[in-house]
């Protein structure tokens, strides 16, 4: 196994070609099910069988996409509303707390917020039934509203966590400077902190765009009704009906992907910031 | 696509990385300014995390197991756990959670390393920053995404064992492969009698075929394929952080290329396992989504996880106590993994 990368003779065979062999063939692995979902979508019903899953399909056809987006689109849309909202609400918050524990620290601030922090850890399972309850008193359970909350509430901590990182890592100097030329609290963060912070934004956005997303536990717990659901319960509801073709389910989990793809290949670098600052998995 | 950033907070290993050496000395009332803007998240943290989670606590103490709200308190307190623990789904769903975690665990930080030092091998190749991105990429999709494409690939009829017929595996053999995947109900390596011998008690509480569930392995294989890039990135940006003088030094002492790694980067990448492996058992712990879409309870509930059991008998059953007791448990679970993290963590900080 041991490469001799000796720098004075050269091989004739290089490690280094076994190892590229075996990134080419991981490539086919991690497209496998990306393959699947998009040539059993482009099938059309007739031609769309099991015993052809691999086969590429003899005429494309996009009336497995259209009938998925007839029946998906209400719940793009609601996932669009509330993904937009929720992850500009809690950027906002998280960076007005990120600015606060990282530069306005007071005693027991970081204990305060390692307490914070806590809440992005706990298994959303042991919150679930008070969650519910409470939105049903303050009439917002089934509502997109109640779920835009609800995402909002549990974005804090990591939104908190990533920006606390970022500001850290703004020198003191420069809020000396600013608090010498008369600024405050505010306007320290609104007219120096907020210019510098465009990249953080970026990077928290992306993020909690792509978890609030691809969330499913919230989604099916706090809104029963099918046409308010997000995209993800809705993709689920349809691939578990049997009078739906297969071709119309691979076509919808594309439409459903589709978003947090297009931002993760528009974007990935600040993806990949994201996910090391804040690295959990919903 | 882009390049994995060099400068990044997880070559310590530490989400508290943000270090504050000094805070400027302010004034009393800014402090208080700060405090006061901070207490509206500080509150609703408070509720939604802690005082739900008490709530949950006490409603695992009651007698409510149906739509009709009953508060009383159980006698003895804690017998909604007893139950629980008596329930053989639920010692279904603990066996599953182990041996998912292990499985999983192990194969998304080896596949995960393997990556990240194959592609740190060959950094120098044209497109490697492709590749990266496409092991990465599941990463990015939802698990009802995914678990509706495993689904597929992983049932009898199709997917994986078209391969045996297309690639003529079944000629060489000389019958048809057909491995049941997610729907085999088999229990291989069953403990249960061996444990008896050794604690005869066991037999009086264990209700399970403890052993490891077949139909577990494909959900493992799913849940590798989208978080193994997760690692691979992880492991990437701790390598970037390693300055090449060193991997240079390394060399001058005779060190081959395998040696460097192994002897070399590998331990200075250990605090990046730790994290990594605390954040995939706090993934596997709670999985739910992925098993909920792609297999659902399974055979015998071969596939059964804690967030299953929760989900359906808080909404489906409505048995509001023992669904709590379970959360509560769930929650157990991963605060002990979590808490020595987060306390860990900010003690560095100071």
């Amino acid at each position: 196994m041991a490469p001799q990368t000796n720098l004075r003779h050269k091989r004739r065979f290089h490690l280094g070609d076994l190892t590229w062999i075996i990134l080419v063939l991981a490539i086919l692995f991690y497209l496998m099910p990306i393959y699947v979902m998009v040539i059993n979508g482009l099938k059309d019903a007739q031609e769309v069988s099991l015993s052809t899953m691999w086969n590429l399909p003899k005429s494309l056809s996009a009336g497995g996409f259209e009938q998925a987006w007839e029946r998906l689109s209400p719940n793009m849309y609601n996932s669009l509303r509330m993904v937009v909202i929720a992850t500009i609400l809690s950027s906002f918050l998280g960076a007005v707390n990120g600015y606060l524990l990282s530069k306005w620290k007071f005693p027991g601030s970081d204990l305060l917020f390692t307490f914070m922090l806590f809440g992005f850890f706990i298994p959303y399972q042991s919150i679930l039934f008070p969650l519910v309850r409470f939105l049903q008193e303050i009439d917002l359970y089934g509502k997109t509203p109640g779920l835009i909350l609800v995402h909002v509430i549990y974005g804090i901590p990591v939104t908190t966590l990533i920006f606390r990182n970022f500001y850290a890592n703004i020198p003191n100097e420069l809020l000396e400077a600013a608090r010498v030329d008369g600024a405050g609290l505010v306007s320290i963060f609104t007219h120096v902190m907020i210019p510098l912070s465009i990249p953080a934004f970026v990077v928290v956005g992306i993020f909690q765009f792509t978890n609030i997303w691809n969330d499913f536990l919230f989604g099916v717990t706090v809104v029963p009704n099918p046409s308010a659901q997000p995209v993800t319960i809705a993709l689920n509801n349809l691939s578990g009906t049997f009078s739906v073709d297969w071709n119309v389910v691979m076509s919808g989990a594309v439409v459903a992907a589709l978003p947090t793809a297009i931002v993760y290949i528009v974007m990935g670098r600040f993806f990949v910031q994201g996910l090391l600052a804040g690295s959990v998995k919903g | 696509m882009t390049a994995i950033p060099q400068n990044t907070q997880a070559a310590s290993g530490s989400l508290l990385e943000a270090d504050i050496r000094r805070t400027p000395p302010f004034r009393f009332s800014e402090r208080w300014q700060s405090f006061t803007v901070l207490l509206p998240s500080f509150i609703a943290i408070a509720v939604f995390v802690y005082a739900f989670i008490s709530y949950t606590f006490y409603v695992s103490l009651t007698n409510w197991r149906t739509l009709k709200r009953d508060m009383t308190l159980r006698d003895p307190l804690l017998q909604n756990y007893e139950d629980l623990f008596d329930n053989t789904r639920w010692q279904y769903d603990l066996r599953n959670t182990v041996i998912f975690t292990v499985i999983f665990i192990l194969a998304a930080i080896l596949v995960g390393l393997g990556l990240a030092m194959l592609i740190d091998y060959n950094r120098e190749r044209f497109a490697i920053s492709f590749f990266r991105n496409v092991y990465l990429f599941p990463y990015a999709l939802s698990f009802v995404v995914t678990g509706v494409a495993w689904r597929w690939i992983f049932n009898p009829e199709t997917g994986i064992n078209l391969f045996f017929k297309l690639f003529g595996i079944n000629d060489l053999v000389g019958h048809e492969l057909k491995p049941g995947w997610t729907t085999d109900p088999d229990i291989w390596w069953s403990v249960n009698d061996s444990l008896e011998k050794l604690w005869p008690a066991s037999g009086d509480f264990l209700k399970a075929n403890i052993g490891l569930p077949i139909a577990l392995i494909p959900v493992a294989i799913a849940a590798t394929w989208q978080l193994s890039g997760f690692v691979m990135a992880m492991y990437l940006g701790g390598m970037s952080t390693i300055s090449t003088d060193i991997r240079e030094a390394a060399r001058m002492d005779g060190c081959n290329e395998w040696q460097v790694y192994w002897h070399v980067i590998l331990p200075l990448l250990r605090p990046i396992t730790v994290s990594t492996v605390i954040i995939l058992l706090h993934v596997s712990l709670k999985i739910f989504d992925l098993v909920f879409t792609m297999t659902g309870v399974g055979p015998g509930f071969a596939t059964d996880m804690p967030a299953i059991f929760v989900f359906e008998q808080m909404f489906k059953a409505t048995k509001y106590n023992l669904a709590s007791a379970a959360s509560i448990v769930m929650l157990i679970m991963a605060a002990i993994v979590i808490i020595p993290y987060l306390i860990h963590s900010l003690r560095k900080e100071e």
